[in-house]
């Protein structure tokens, strides 16, 4: 296990052990800035080495993969209880993505020596809002647009803190290329390990917070997060596929069809469907999904694009 | 010096409401406002401010009694079905009634 998990873990254990570590709310908000940003603009200095018209298939299928998650998603949830809202809540936050879990899983397939296309970050700035859509599409169908802020909404989604700092970092990266970011890569380059490790510190706290609720939410919530993952990952192994990928390509995008946001989704569906259950949504995301990506299920989706390929 | 009664109205909500509170209460008719980070519990959830969905915010307002009332019956009306909201009134003396 890699040493970011392991951080992870030990945030979990010390929220379980009701430790009195925590980490002051303006440093995760500092952190989750520098990883959005540091995400976006390496990405970008990819972009800068290549040109731009033959990522436009990878562009569509993105956008495509992340609105169609939820579709796919809502009858499976609806079949095993859930109510309209909170299923589409709980979809958008999986057609949505995790930068956390891309950066985990990015890390894993450099220690494990597998290439990766080097403009990943692309992908996931470009999966972070059309699930978001989706579900709230999913929500508000058959009611009419009467009570939907779309204006706001549309704000909320494509400027707010993550796809603006993963699109600017992209921008700027490719605008200002290698050479361009190099001043600023002692801050944005060469630490990124370290400041995820740190933090996953405070995640795995946050995470940990979550077991209560995901206790009270029972079976049904712990089965969809831990089978909706493994289903999207094949989605999102054979999208990758049918786009020509390579296998760490494959495997990561398998990962961030798996994941589920929980940074951008909770604030956008908080205000465009009220009604809907916020906690379950998170629980799911956080408290599940997302100690089941790092700790096992990026290894398994590595294994499924070794198979595909 | 003189001292003028007005309103105090304490709104302790969702941060995720933050933006829209502002506008209405600048709607309704107040003239500032005040807001401050808070975490907090009640005997059906505990709100630590950790993170982005996590964060609590208390908003004060010094307002006269007719902008207090409009305020919290929308609040109450809009808000509190689905959101996390808890309100409180109390009396307050200002210096400067202009400013309120």
């Amino acid at each position: 296990m890699d040493v970011v998990v392991w951080i992870f873990v030990l945030g979990v254990f010390a929220r379980v052990v009701r430790s009195d570590l925590r980490l002051p709310e303006a440093l995760y908000e500092t952190l989750s800035i520098y990883l959005l940003l540091a995400i976006g603009l390496k990405g970008g200095i990819e972009l800068s080495k290549q040109p731009l018209a033959d990522l436009a298939p990878q562009v569509a299928a993105c956008l495509a993969m992340g609105f169609a998650i939820p579709f796919m998603l809502v009858p499976m949830l609806r079949r095993i209880g859930f109510d309209k809202v909170n299923s589409a809540a709980l979809a958008a936050h999986y057609g949505s993505v995790s930068v956390v879990t891309y950066a985990v899983a990015s890390t894993y397939l450099q220690k494990q020596q597998v290439p990766v296309e080097s403009h990943a970050a692309l992908w996931v700035a470009l999966l972070e809002a059309p699930g978001l859509l989706a579900g709230i599409l999913l929500a508000r169908m058959g009611q009419g647009g009467g009570t939907t802020r779309w204006r706001e909404l549309a704000h909320d989604v494509f400027l707010g803190k993550s796809v603006l700092l993963l699109a600017g970092g992209l921008l700027i990266g490719a605008v200002v290329g290698e050479a361009g970011t190099k001043p600023i890569a002692p801050v944005f380059i060469d630490p990124f390990k370290g400041v995820l490790a740190l933090f996953l510190l405070e995640l795995g706290l946050v995470a940990g917070a979550q077991l209560g609720a995901v206790r009270r939410h029972g079976w049904r919530l712990l089965a969809v997060a831990v089978v909706a993952p493994l289903l999207l990952s094949v989605v999102g192994a054979l999208t990758a596929k049918t786009l020509g990928l390579s296998t760490g390509g494959v495997a990561l995008m398998a990962t961030l069809a798996a994941s589920a946001s929980y940074i951008a989704a909770p604030t956008a569906m908080r205000i465009a469907v009220p009604e809907a259950n916020s906690g379950l949504s998170i629980a799911a995301a956080l408290g599940i999904t997302f100690p089941f990506n790092i700790l096992v299920g990026i290894p398994l989706y590595l294994q499924l694009a070794q198979a595909l390929s | 010096m003189n001292l003028h009664s007005r309103k105090l109205l304490v709104v302790v909500a969702e941060a995720a409401l933050e933006k829209r509170l502002i506008t209405d209460l600048r709607r309704e008719g107040a003239q500032g406002y005040t807001v401050h980070d808070v975490r907090g519990g009640s005997e059906h959830a505990v709100r630590e401010g950790f993170w982005e969905a996590d964060r609590t915010i208390e908003l004060k307002v010094v307002c006269d009694e007719a902008v207090a009332q409009r305020l919290a019956a929308h609040v109450l009306a809009q808000y509190a079905p689905h959101f996390g909201v808890t309100l409180f009134l109390s009396d307050v003396a200002v210096f400067r009634p202009e400013k309120f």
